[in-house]
């Protein structure tokens, strides 16, 4: 089974990407389990067609420890099982700490169990690692693959840079390694060159370039991913490639973060001069 | 034996700590709570933490400590603790029926980031908390100073809530204690009686845990700071502050809400210190010394003088809380003693800066640390380094006092192994008569117990 972490700075597109590869890898005869670990428990809304979904969490709260891995695995698009951590509503309790509780949790009730034949996990992250809790899915034995969702624009490449530092720390003394960039386009000029340039220096590669279409907003408002909404779109088949890159990816790396000072000198390299 | 592999080597340390001379803040906030009448402390955390905290009182007071808990379970430290906060009021109000429930947090429910202050006003607009009945509360992350840093938080919790202005100033004094024993707060009393000087003292531990067996359990004993007594705390004439660690918070939050000033002292252990506490009671309260309290400084210095061979020049190594080591090692000074190590566990700058002052010219060799460092282990180091005669602290000295073979007087929290802190006094003239008194007695027992025959004396 390979183990996936999707990163990213929040509002980057994680989800919608994650859930298009998901389908991708579907068509491609994967079988696959989607845990998503943002509170707001919309990670998997376009495979279930819905946010219908009891979270993890919501089932400890209301029924204890004594719950059953039915009540919170659903399956979804094309028989992909799906999970939702959820969380706190905002401004209270520990949203770091469910993401923790809830991984665990999944563990104990043996949601990987071999009987599944899980090829692909994918853990869909909340915007930074914050905290301790955030980096729960890249600890040892959990996801050993990382992909982050990125664009041309400053914060998200600076997130983007933020996020190797966590995965550098972890790295360093296990399994987990960065697999590529996916560069989520917000048409900058020059962004895939930027991104191109952004992934040689942290030592890792763009693994797709997917371009801007309003029939991922279209597929969205009808709770679909593109590749079940509209599957002989163009768009559809950007993500069928990133799923193919994903699957034939053979490069694994520990990055090696920017200085602040590099990384705005990319900005201004490729933003201005260019 | 057991700290043999102590060695006397030093080395820099910059995160560990061995053996702390400190411990939790909740266990202060508790302490403090209870010398409220009434008052039954709550732990909003696991219930660990609540038992650790009543246990480590019990072992110390011998006496049962009673506090309710939040109980957090893996649920709540994800969600926040405010639903287990919420029934726990309920549910202590109707079974427990205290007159007020102080609640203090702990390092969990600090950590998820749960607010103590709102949950408590959601529980009054509610209608959680019964006509008449109390909730205050103080935040206590034990990974914030010491037990010391809880006490004060809490005791500023008390004050905030409860001390009010009113129009007519009251002929009284406050005086907000340190963290002294039950027994110290009563001799405060005694003092104040023997002044005749009109006061409320907070908190108030005597009679809640030093009660006597009378067959009956009491769940809230007679002793304890009242309501009344502690609504009109703003309208005194001054406060009169004793420990700087554990009530200054108190003492400059009764001053901006209700406009009390407050002198800022020491504990009254020892000659000096007491005399100040006299004199700026007879000045504040103004009254006279009574003949009675001259005379007993009078019979201490008439002990000193008597027993002044045997204390002289003898090295001492203390540890414990800033407020009691700060006037211990002046009136170890004052009896030509050398307090040659001290340390405390409790950070503060103002530490260092007190004991130069007291030990600076008096005894240049003098070696003290406080906060997280400052620990148990660097005090062996330090006395591996060069013995000491005497060790006064808690219980857990008692190591290093068997492995060293040194004599030992305890003084301090928690005190887990002998009875009489309870009892007696450490406070004021007569409570340094018994420190006296302690110390002679270890340091004579020595003598006779190991000087060559010849110099085995009948009379000492």
């Amino acid at each position: 089974m390979r183990k996936i972490a999707i990163y990213g700075k929040g509002g980057i597109g994680k989800s919608t990407t994650t859930q298009n590869t998901v389908a991708g890898l579907v068509e491609a005869g994967k079988n696959i389990m989607v845990v998503g670990c943002d509170p707001k428990a919309d990670s998997t809304r376009l495979l279930l067609g819905g946010l219908a979904q009891k979270t993890v969490l919501d089932t400890l709260r209301e029924e204890g420890e004594d719950v059953d891995l039915d009540d919170i695995v659903r399956p979804g698009y094309g028989g992909v099982r799906c999970v939702e951590s959820g969380g706190p509503e905002p401004g209270v309790g520990c949203a770091g700490r469910g993401i923790i509780t809830s991984i665990n949790m999944l563990e104990q009730l043996g949601a990987w169990d071999d009987k599944y034949e899980i090829d692909y996990t994918f853990y869909d992250v909340l915007g930074d690692v914050v905290c301790g809790g955030f980096a729960m899915p890249i600890r040892e034995g959990k996801a050993e693959e990382i992909y982050i969702v990125v664009s041309g624009e400053m914060m998200a490449m600076y997130a983007a840079n933020n996020i190797c530092k966590g995965i550098q720390k972890y790295a360093q003394n296990g399994v987990v390694r960065l697999g590529g960039l996916i560069c989520n386009s917000r048409n900058v000029d020059h962004e895939s060159d930027m991104i191109e340039e952004l992934a040689r220096k942290l030592g890792t590669q763009m693994i797709h370039f997917v371009p801007r279409d309003n029939v991922v907003q279209r597929a969205e408002i009808h709770r679909k991913t593109v590749i079940e909404y509209e599957p002989e779109h163009g768009q559809a088949d950007e993500y069928r490639k990133l799923s193919n890159a994903i699957d034939g990816n053979q490069m694994f790396v520990i990055p090696t973060p920017l200085e602040m000072e590099e990384l705005e000198k990319l900005l201004i390299d490729f933003g201005i001069d260019a | 034996m057991l700290l043999n592999h102590t060695t006397s080597k030093i080395v820099e340390r910059k995160a560990l700590t061995v053996n702390p001379a400190k411990t939790c803040q909740p266990i202060g906030a508790m302490y403090a709570a209870l010398g409220v009448h009434g008052c039954l402390p709550h732990s909003h955390g696991s219930q660990g933490c609540c038992s650790y905290h009543r246990s480590t009182l019990t072992r110390h007071y011998k006496e049962p400590v009673m506090a309710a808990t939040s109980s957090f379970t893996e649920g709540s430290s994800v969600f926040g603790g405010q639903a287990n906060l919420l029934q726990a009021i309920t549910n202590i109000f109707t079974i427990y029926e205290p007159d007020i429930i102080a609640v203090h947090s702990t390092c969990l429910s600090e950590t998820i980031g749960d607010d103590l202050g709102q949950i408590v006003s959601k529980a009054a607009s509610d209608g959680k908390i019964p006509e008449g009945k109390h909730v205050i509360q103080a935040p206590t992350p034990s990974y914030v100073g010491s037990h010391v840093t809880g006490y004060a938080n809490m005791l500023e919790g008390i004050v905030k809530y409860f001390a009010k202005k009113s129009d007519e100033l009251k002929n009284q004094l406050n005086i907000l204690s340190g963290w002294v024993e039950p027994s110290d707060m009563r001799e405060l009393k005694r003092i104040l009686k023997l002044m005749k000087v009109k006061n409320v003292l907070l908190p108030d531990t005597s009679d809640v845990l030093d009660s006597p067996m009378t067959g009956k359990f009491e769940m809230y004993p007679k002793g304890g700071t009242t309501i009344p007594e502690m609504v009109s705390m703003g309208d005194s004439l001054h406060t009169i502050a004793l420990g700087e660690w554990a009530t200054e918070k108190a003492a400059v939050n009764l001053d901006n809400q209700c406009k009390v000033k407050f002198s800022m002292q020491d504990l009254p252990i020892g000659i000096q210190a007491t005399d100040r506490f006299i004199q700026s009671l007879a000045k504040l309260g103004s009254v006279s010394v009574p003949e009675s309290i001259n005379d007993e400084r009078g019979r201490l210095v008439d002990v000193i003088t008597d027993m002044h061979q045997y204390l002289y020049n003898k090295r001492v190594a203390l540890w414990g809380d800033p407020d009691q080591l700060i006037p211990l090692a002046e009136f170890l000074v004052d009896m030509d003693m050398k307090p040659v190590y001290i340390v405390s566990g409790t950070p503060g700058k103002a530490f260092e800066k007190r004991m130069e002052k007291i030990l600076g010219k008096s005894v240049p060799e003098a070696k003290y640390k406080n906060g997280a460092n400052a620990d148990m282990l660097l005090m062996h180091q330090w006395i591996k380094e060069n013995p000491v005669d005497l060790l006064i602290g808690n219980t857990y000295g008692k190591y290093i006092s068997r492995d060293e073979n040194i004599p030992f007087v305890r003084m301090g929290f928690p005190i887990i192994d002998r009875v009489g802190h309870s009892y007696f006094p450490t406070l004021g003239y007569m409570g340094g008569l018994r420190i006296l008194e302690k110390i002679l007695s270890v340091l004579m027992d020595r003598q006779d117990a190991t000087c060559p025959e010849e110099s085995f004396e009948l009379v000492m």
